[in-house]
């Protein structure tokens, strides 16, 4: 359905552009959204959409064009202004403050006082009917933050905009810090506002869930809207095209793979064993928090108690000997612990294998370049140089870093936990025709664990898929041998 | 199901135990050297000099300067700061105090005057970190060899007799005559009194509050509107008028005002603030447990002497007690 003819627009977005210094972020973009409406936006990263949120909730003011709020004329100088006003924005990022408790969350910035004096009572007043009202009335309005998942905390920011009267909530990547189940909850919730005739604009790098959320999607490209089009009226390749410009053929490509001999054979106890072919691509499969991660580690020697054999031969416990065995870890978070975010590309590629790098345990800055530049040109890595931040570059390229620095380390054996996470389409299909690569070179077929929650990745990218369930890792099964829904059903069978 | 919220009342129960914990701690060290002095003397326990009025009284009177200080600290470390120079503000305050009282101005004025500099000397800090964006731990190692050298000039480097200045000497020199039924000295009443007002301030007022979440999560509170540079500077500004009140009881207990005095209070005040629960990393932290943090040293002290031990096993003691209260800490959190 398109625009209800007459109906007053929530929200309009008109011609706005914004220039940060010679660089054009946005170059005219055009939204509407309806009150009670759930408007997906949708592009790849670098398209402008956080730029445009930044100018929607005051942190940026735009160049140009103007926005309408329920037709009255809104320009907010700050992100106070644009709460005050009824537009809310809830980060991929949690914004909680861990040790204050549920009820100082949910008011923070807009405290009840009396005086100096905060109304603890009324705050906790306050958070107790709004979570009531959103259906999370369980939640001990008195417990630190702390000890919350993160979906309960995500629920608490939900009511935080609630709380101050928001008529337009705007969400950013909701459920990247989110596990599966916990996903249809918060789609419960969203549709709850949009019942309340509150207009949501949901930003997703999954078009799954802008099919199950939203009626209409507006899409970025390049800093300009490239079409507003009702969700139900247009298929996945022509929103994908529509995104990147061009046609994609193949999000997965698949070269013919020859599995060669068991290059590793590794376990944990109480999680299961695997085995991994020179040439394939392992997936593993599981709900979040069923143990594939600490699989994973324990591989590697992250963790104790795992057991790994790499061509027959023990691996002796810890990430070090791993490293010298030819495998190499891409950990699912790569803010916290995959990268080291202040150092340079060069120093995050280069970090295992520094040795390569000169003589007598010294660094060569030189030769650190050459080898990032290789890497950035191989897998197309968007940056100004190897010695640019690792933190400044967009997901999708931190994450292409993360698995340069296995190709610079040498690894044979590649484990990669969630390794497309948070990151855009274009991205992943870099990474996803890289894998392929990597294990179908002649020269020196890789062997590849993928660990992933996005089953149509697994299907696409693996050879075999092994499920993660309650009793541990089940059998690798051939791709051709399953489907989406026995994979799901095996990760969620009660025992 | 909710498995991350535990049963509420099971969980207020696991919070007042954390609240208390450093109050136990007190009790623990206080009673173990009482059952030491039992050992090696074999006085019954409850008769230990320990519980005697005086050893009461003394550690109390040690840990006034120490231990109001660490109020003011422990707003700065909640917020996720750190203060480096606030013993040299606390000397530079008894140096200020000493030179309005010998130059002939009133109680009203000295204090106003020395309280004037403390807040000054806090608000130089807070503006330097905010302002300029440097590293409170920097910051507050430059302004240490500042402020000390402020309170070096301004004495010409002699300490301010004052000795003879009543109403100052009445806070924290042993029990005035006559007011034998305070039991501590009136220093110490202060000291509960200002930790009273600074509990409230913290746990009960939106500015308080606002100290937690920006040291808990500083992006978050700029998110939510909170105006993290004013709290910031804020907390400075009050770390140093708390400083200010620590110099006027070390002028009072000592009679003069010394610019070499307080040396290296620093590290005893933040000590008091960790051993009281506080995480440097910011967001936690308790005026009660900064104030048994102070305690907690001066009974190690305090204790060490009447049982005739060195001062080297002494210094070895309470760098002991300071890593287990830490280890403690740690342990209680992760039960909980």
């Amino acid at each position: 359905m398109a625009t209800p003819a007459g109906a007053p627009a929530r929200l309009q977005m008109l011609g706005i552009t914004k220039a940060f210094g010679r660089t054009r972020a946005l170059g005219g973009v055009d939204l509407e959204v309806m009150p009670g409406e759930i408007h997906a936006l949708v592009g790849e990263n670098g398209a402008g959409k956080s730029t445009l949120m930044k100018v929607l909730s005051g942190a940026h003011a735009p160049d140009g064009g103007r926005m309408l709020l329920d037709g009255r004329p809104y320009a907010p100088r700050d992100p106070q202004e644009a709460r005050a006003r009824g537009v809310g924005m809830i980060y991929q990022e949690l914004a909680i403050a861990p040790h204050l408790t549920v009820a100082e969350n949910l008011v923070l910035g807009a405290e009840p006082r009396r005086g100096p004096w905060m109304d603890r009572a009324a705050a906790r007043d306050l958070a107790r009917r709004t979570l009531d009202s959103l259906g999370h009335g369980d939640i001990d309005v008195d417990a630190p933050a702390a000890g919350l998942s993160p979906s309960r905390l995500q629920i608490v920011e939900i009511g935080r905009s609630l709380a101050l009267g928001c008529r337009v909530i705007v969400f950013d990547e909701p459920t990247s810090s989110l596990a599966q189940g916990d996903v249809g909850r918060l789609f419960q919730l969203v549709g709850r506002l949009a019942d309340r005739g509150i207009a949501v604009v949901y930003i997703s790098h999954f078009l799954e869930e802008v099919r199950r959320l939203a009626s209409r999607l507006t899409i970025l490209r390049d800093g300009r809207s490239v079409g507003t089009h009702a969700v139900a009226a247009i298929a996945d390749e022509r929103i994908v095209a529509a995104m990147v410009g061009r046609d994609v053929r193949e999000l997965y490509p698949r070269s013919p793979r020859r599995p060669g001999e068991v290059v590793l054979r590794g376990g944990v106890p109480g999680r299961g064993d695997l085995e991994v072919r020179r040439g394939e691509v392992l997936g593993i499969c599981g709900l979040v928090g069923s143990g594939r991660t600490e699989l994973l580690r324990g591989i590697f020697g992250l963790d104790p108690g795992g057991r790994t054999e790499v061509g027959g031969r023990t691996v002796p416990p810890g990430p070090r000997a791993a490293w010298a065995s030819g495998m190499g870890f891409v950990s699912e978070n790569r803010k916290e612990e995959g990268l080291a975010l202040a150092l340079g590309i060069g120093d995050n590629v280069c970090l295992p294998s520094l040795r390569k790098l000169g003589r007598a345990g010294l660094v060569s800055p030189a030769e650190r370049s050459r080898r990032t530049l290789r890497w950035i040109d191989d897998l197309g890595i968007r940056c100004e140089g190897p010695d640019q931040p690792v933190g400044r570059l967009s997901g999708g390229n931190q994450q292409k870093a993360a698995l340069a620095r296995l190709l610079e380390a040498e690894a044979d054996i590649l484990l990669l936990d969630e390794p497309t996470r948070g990151i855009d389409i274009a991205a992943k299909a870099r990474i996803y025709a890289t894998v392929d690569r990597l294990v179908t070179d002649p020269a020196r077929p890789r062997a590849v664990v993928m660990v992933s929650s996005h089953l149509p990745e697994l299907l696409g990218t693996c050879d075999r898929i092994a499920v993660m369930g309650r009793r541990g890792l089940g059998p690798a099964r051939p791709v051709a041998e399953t489907s989406p829904e026995a994979l799901m059903a095996e990760a969620t069978a009660a025992s | 199901m909710s498995t991350d919220t535990p049963p509420p009342t099971k969980a207020r129960l696991g919070r007042a135990l954390a609240a208390l914990g450093p109050l136990l701690a007190l009790a623990l060290v206080w009673v173990g050297f009482a059952l030491l002095e039992h050992r090696l003397e074999g006085t019954p326990i409850l008769g230990s000099a320990m519980f005697s009025r005086e050893a009461v009284a003394q550690v109390v009177q040690q840990s006034v300067v120490i231990g109001i200080a660490a109020i003011g600290m422990t707003f700065v470390i909640i917020a996720a700061g750190i203060d480096l120079s606030v013993g040299s503000a606390i000397a530079l305050a008894s140096v200020v105090a000493a030179k309005l009282a010998v130059a002939g101005h009133g109680a009203a004025a000295v204090v106003l005057g020395t309280l004037a500099a403390g807040g000054a000397a806090g608000l130089l800090v807070g503006l330097l970190i905010v302002r300029a964006g440097l590293i409170p731990f920097i910051t507050t190692l430059g302004t240490l060899l500042v402020l000390r050298g402020l309170a070096l000039g301004l004495a010409g480097s002699q300490p301010i007799n004052i000795q003879e200045l009543a109403w100052l000497r009445f806070w924290l020199n042993g029990l005035p005559p006559g007011w034998e039924w305070l039991v501590i000295p009136p220093g110490g009443w202060l000291m509960l009194v200002l930790a009273g007002l600074a509990a409230a301030t913290l746990r009960l007022t939106v500015f308080g509050r606002h100290v937690h979440a920006v040291g808990s999560n500083e992006q978050t509170a700029r998110l939510c509107g909170v105006a993290v540079d004013r709290i910031k500077v804020a907390v400075y500004v009050i770390g140093g008028l708390f400083a200010a009140a620590a110099g006027l009881m070390l002028a009072s207990n000592q009679g003069q005002g010394d610019p070499t005095g307080a040396n290296g209070y620093e590290l005893d005040v933040i000590a008091a603030v960790v051993i009281g629960g506080a995480s440097l990393g910011g967001g936690v932290g308790s005026v009660l447990g900064s104030l048994v943090g102070a305690l907690v040293m001066t009974v190690i002290r305090v204790g060490c002497g009447l049982n005739g031990i060195d001062d080297s096993t002494t210094r070895v003691v309470t760098g002991a007690i300071i890593v287990a209260a830490v280890l403690a800490d740690r342990l209680r959190r992760r039960s909980a």
